[in-house]
């Protein structure tokens, strides 16, 4: 308890104010982030510890078995077009058993990036890039444990993730509950096209513990959450703040953002799935998210799935809501320049609110035209999104600087895939 | 000096923590519980479409979409993790 103390202290601590440049040195922001920076490691690394700790204390009460999934692989392109920005690719997932207890997969993901957004387009010129994702994943089941480790790398012309993860579930309870631990370390190089000078890290701690449980026979319901800490370089290096500079014409002059180089974040979601009597399924889910940066969401969805003619379709039909607050050091326009100490105009860290509509439509293809009678699917989903932003503003439009209507946007996002169990 | 604003209370995660240690070291059976859905009454939530990751690769892309717009993240379950996206 005193360690799961000692992180929720610097998850409060990290809420730095912000204040005006004018009553604090170079020298003292230094001093500080040094020492909240080497508190937060060391605490991270506690809590690290007791998970370790919770974890061999949960295998050391193993008892009988459950199986891995089955072997399987998917085939999926995508597209997200909206906003300026239109982002597609394809997506490779294979998972195989090398026998009952033991399961190895390999992601591939490519995003090819076209465009850019509108508040990067404000003072940089639109772009294309791709960015790759290679994940490898092995499972091991040792009776009703399933211990999960996974490495990834997202690799793009200024920006190399890579990340490990540890995950354990374990059913218990006869069965009906099944409690799920994980651990995530990632690190970030960051760089910035045309400036051979410019490199930048950071690095993100995540961890995790959720609770699954069979209410009856057709009701489950669970509990995830989740606390992620960052450090280092959080910013994007192009993007700029704009504010008020009455020196030129235009009226408004831009500067670099400024993020703090932490953020701890926590959330909590609630989920639920429920067997309606004609074989259907109904899912629901709210999650909450509070971070040290004031920012604070909630999001709720609600899913259908009905298979029909024969159960050779699936139809799938979700809708969501999302909402959130802005970062306490966000602004769509600064009143003078280094008007505080942290800037920010990224619109994800603005006020603003969106709603998913999604329909999709899984056809079991008939094994006879699947090589080795092999079981497949295809399936076809859409999703509709709308963005409202309630203090961020698009500069291009007509208005004056800080009269601009207010922002928002539409996009739809696609997916196509083939799925073969083998 | 830099000052510290408004400590929010992070009691809720303590105690959510503390809840989910005790639940996973005890065990709800310990607590004078017996499971009271059978092995034989689970064929519905057995069936595929109660599936929440039926379809694993495109929830991927749904957590990354969402995750790359929103500011909201963390708590999907054991997926996700270590994108770094900017």
């Amino acid at each position: 308890m005193a360690v799961i103390k000692s992180i929720t202290e610097t998850t409060r601590e990290k809420k730095v104010k912000v204040l005006p440049m004018s009553g604090v040195s170079c020298q003292e922001q230094e001093q500080f982030q040094a020492v909240y920076k080497t508190s937060t490691r060391s605490k991270v690394v506690a809590v690290l510890v007791l998970v370790a700790a919770v974890i061999l204390l949960i295998i050391s009460k193993l008892t009988y078995g459950a199986v891995l999934d089955p072997d399987r692989a998917d085939v999926l392109y995508h597209s997200y077009q909206g906003g300026g920005m239109k982002i597609d690719g394809p997506a490779v997932l294979i998972r195989k058993k090398a026998n009952d207890n033991v399961a190895v997969s390999a992601y591939y993901y490519v995003d090819t990036i076209s465009s850019a957004s509108v508040d990067v387009l404000s003072t940089a010129s639109p772009y294309s890039e791709e960015r790759k994702e290679f994940q490898l994943g092995a499972e091991y089941l040792h009776d009703k444990t399933v211990i999960a480790v996974n490495v990834g790398q997202s690799d793009e012309s200024d920006y190399l993730a890579k990340s490990v993860a540890l995950n354990i579930a374990h059913d218990t309870f006869g069965d009906l509950t099944t409690v799920s631990l994980g651990v995530v370390y990632g690190d970030n190089e960051i760089k910035r096209n045309g400036d051979d000078n410019f490199l930048e890290t950071s690095q993100q701690y995540r961890i995790r513990a959720g609770i699954n449980q069979i209410l009856t026979p057709s009701l489950t319901a669970g509990i995830n959450i989740e606390a992620v800490a960052d450090e280092g370089y959080l910013n994007n290096p192009y993007r700029t703040v704009r504010f008020i500079d009455n020196s030129n014409a235009a009226g408004v002059g831009f500067q670099g953002e400024v993020y703090p180089d932490t953020r701890n974040s926590f959330a909590v979601k609630l989920s639920s799935s429920y067997y309606l009597p004609y074989r259907a399924a109904l899912f629901a889910n709210y999650r909450y998210f509070t971070d040290s940066w004031d920012i604070e969401s909630q999001d709720f969805e609600l899913a259908y799935r009905q298979p029909f003619w024969g159960d050779k379709f699936e139809l799938e039909m979700k809708a969501r809501v999302y909402q959130q607050t802005a970062a306490n050091f966000y602004s769509d326009l600064f009143p003078f320049r280094d008007a505080q100490n942290f800037l920010a105009r990224d619109k994800e860290l603005s006020d603003f609110d969106d709603l998913t509509l999604g329909l999709g439509l899984t056809y079991k293809i008939p094994s006879a035209w699947s090589p080795f009678n092999w079981q497949s699917e295809a399936s076809f989903q859409w999703d509709h999104l709308r963005f409202n932003y309630n203090n961020f503003r698009n500069p291009n439009d007509p208005g004056g600087v800080g009269a601009e209507p207010l922002y928002r946007f539409s996009a739809n996002v696609v997916r196509a895939f083939v799925s073969v169990y083998f | 000096m830099i000052e510290l604003v408004k400590r929010r209370s992070a009691r809720p995660l303590a105690l959510t923590l503390a809840l989910a240690s005790v639940i996973a070291l005890s065990g709800c059976a310990q607590l004078g519980v017996k499971p009271w859905v059978k092995p034989y009454e689970r064929q519905r939530l057995a069936d595929p479409i109660m599936s929440a990751n039926r379809h694993d690769i495109a929830n991927r892309h749904v957590a990354h979409v969402y995750e790359a717009r929103e500011s909201g993240r963390g708590a999907e379950g054991a997926g996700g993790g270590g994108c770094g996206c900017n």
